[in-house]
């Protein structure tokens, strides 16, 4: 398999922060964006085109400054300043910028770097961001990658530079499976793909399968996603795909249909909903012992079950109330509290890696919403609207979700992100239709 | 087995029996492909005990409403014929597959078809059919028979559709 090869390529990518000899990221930074606020103005920076060093190339250097600038530029917090208002022409990475010159066209931030070829064939990229007001270096860091694996150089400059300026977490050097979608409506071909998080290099995951695949949901904490098989003429059911192996194997073989799997945030269990005899409950599976464990046992439809970050309280969705809304229970079924109760139904609770918040798909007249909520059912907010928008996924920072949407009847499915302020939406490019996406970690 | 041209074959199988007509195309018995040969004659001579026998002289597919696992009046009638046809063919298994519009998302749809095919299921064994003859699928808001997006489309889709998986002994 093509893909395994691809997989199993190191992506060895050394940080060595503070590789400059100059001083690490100072805590009172000026310059800093705050983005638990609900609208943010975006911060304008400047990023001149990377320095290509003595011998190194040139349109490389471009291409890398183009990656880190899509990023950045993509979150919603950064507005990049069209670099023909520059005025200092940096040329050397290691020089103090002229202030001045940044300040004259208003940018509060700089980020100089510089691309390096190594003899081995890797390439060394250089970075430094400065607080153009302050007159001070927020940080460096330099990254060494083979030189085809120039992509995710970029992405780890745009997260050190998210980083930087907000003091969270990036989540550019992630990447995206989802399903791929083609063939007319009747009988659709639906395989596993994967793709970095900006679209580039897609490749699928499956081929040839006997069964279209479902909702995958990635490992919080490997190169592993779950996913549901549904299959032709016998009951769905849930299977483990690690994709550094290429291997697949069914999470177990019920009579029931088995499907909405989810991992714990450990990686350690999968959380699911089993069907029999035509009601549906949410279940526990231990992926070690495969010990399976029944946590709901309700007449009423319980699905989409996900985990806390602390591994303390489980959300699902259940029509027991006469709608489908969203409940939140413990870990190990107890004390089951509904916790939405606006008009219309609710539906695929997902649990934000930080804690703070879930995401859900609500269906209202005719409409489809993706919303989060607080976990104990306060400040309920919609955050994007269309004829068919589901299953929210968050980034791995708990800032953004990528969701499928089919913008009007008749549509095919394609991905969108949106921030949590809501004002950020965003296609995503995919190679055809798409659907059921599912974040990646931050990668190693 | 291809699976594209049986879901084809499906479509244009629920879309002739909403036109009321009889046809004596029986694309899921050449499915499974267990019934022997069947489509030899024109018009209404299904073979005995065969899908075509049973779409045309039973039905083979019952209608719920929006969001709803209950059967209507009429898909019960339905069912009644099934269970007197099953009855009189007692060799043959059935699979029920439950099916959704696609107004709902992937996961519910999933679970709320399988409460539709374990109505139809029920209903079959409480008029005394032997339940080790049917098994249930789902297929969610997956396998939609009418794809276009409006409101006949969508009543079509929400289905409980019969289909012969033997006839052995």
């Amino acid at each position: 398999m093509r893909e395994d090869e691809k997989m199993k390529m190191t992506f060895k990518l050394l940080a060595v922060a503070i590789a400059l000899g100059l001083a690490p990221l100072s805590a009172d930074a000026r310059v800093k964006i705050d983005i638990t606020q609900g609208n943010v103005e975006p911060m304008p920076i400047a990023v001149p085109e990377f320095i290509a060093a003595a011998g190194g190339n040139p349109e490389l250097a471009k291409n890398i400054t183009e990656v880190v600038k899509a990023d950045l530029d993509r979150s919603g917090l950064f507005s990049i300043i069209d670099p023909r208002a520059y005025i200092e022409d940096v040329a050397n990475l290691n020089v103090r910028p002229r202030f001045a010159d940044w300040r004259l066209i208003n940018a509060q931030v700089l980020v100089v770097a510089e691309v390096k070829s190594l003899a081995d064939g890797r390439i060394d990229v250089a970075t430094r961001v400065w607080d153009v007001y302050a007159d001070e270096q927020l940080g460096a860091v330099s990254f060494k990658t083979p030189a085809d694996n120039w992509r995710r150089a970029a992405h780890k400059v745009a997260d050190f530079v998210y980083k930087a300026l907000t003091g969270e977490e990036g989540y550019f050097d992630t990447r995206i499976v989802f399903v791929h979608e083609t063939g007319p409506k009747a009988k659709r071909v639906k395989q596993l793909m994967i793709m970095d998080q900006d679209g580039a290099n897609p490749a699928p995951l499956t081929d040839g399968l006997n069964y279209q695949v479902l909702t995958p949901r990635f490992s919080p904490t490997q190169q592993q996603i779950t996913y549901m098989a549904l299959y032709d003429k016998k009951p769905g059911q849930i299977f483990l795909f690690n994709i550094a192996t290429g291997e697949q194997e069914q999470l177990g073989t019920f009579r029931g249909m088995t499907f909405a799997p989810r991992f714990s945030p450990d990686g350690s269990q999968v959380l699911m909903a089993m069907e029999r005899n035509g009601n549906s409950d949410v279940f526990r599976m231990d992926l070690a012992t495969r010990a399976l464990t029944r946590l709901t046992d309700n007449p009423g439809i319980d699905v989409s079950p996900t985990m806390s970050p602390d591994g303390r309280r489980i959300a699902f969705a259940s029509d027991r109330g006469g709608s489908q809304q969203i409940y939140v229970m413990e870990a190990n079924g107890q004390n089951q509290k509904r916790i939405t109760f606006g008009e219309g139904r609710y539906m695929t609770p997902v649990w934000s890696p930080r804690g703070d918040l879930i995401a859900f798909t609500r269906q209202y007249q005719g409409r489809f919403y993706i919303g989060v909520i607080r976990p104990d059912g306060q400040g309920e907010r919609l955050l994007t609207e269309s004829y068919l928008d589901e299953g929210p996924t968050w980034s791995p920072n708990g800032r953004v979700l990528m969701f499928h949407r089919e913008q009007s009847p008749g549509d095919g499915p394609s991905l969108w992100s949106v921030d949590l302020t809501g004002r950020n939406l965003r296609r995503v490019r995919t190679p055809a239709d798409a659907s059921d996406p599912a974040w990646s970690p931050l990668l190693p | 087995m291809n699976f594209s041209a049986v879901f084809k074959a499906a479509g244009v199988a629920g879309l002739v029996l909403l036109a009321a007509c009889a046809s004596s195309k029986g694309p899921d018995v050449v499915a499974n492909g267990d019934t022997g040969s069947t489509g030899g004659t024109r018009g209404s001579a299904a073979a005995p005990g065969s899908q075509e026998d049973l779409e045309q002289n039973a039905g083979h597919r019952v209608f719920f409403g929006y969001n709803e696992y209950t059967l209507t009046p009429q898909a019960q009638a339905t069912l009644a014929r099934q269970a007197a046809w099953l009855k009189q063919y007692p060799n043959v298994r059935i699979m029920l597959a439950g099916n959704c519009d696609e107004r709902g998302t992937r996961e519910y749809n999933l679970a709320l078809g399988a409460r539709r095919a374990e109505a139809a299921r029920a209903y079959l064994v409480s008029l005394g059919v032997d339940g080790s003859r049917v098994q249930t699928v789902s297929y969610g808001k997956e396998r939609p028979l009418d794809t276009r997006s409006t409101e006949d489309a969508w009543s079509v889709n929400r289905n409980a559709t019969t289909t012969i998986t033997s006839v052995g002994s």
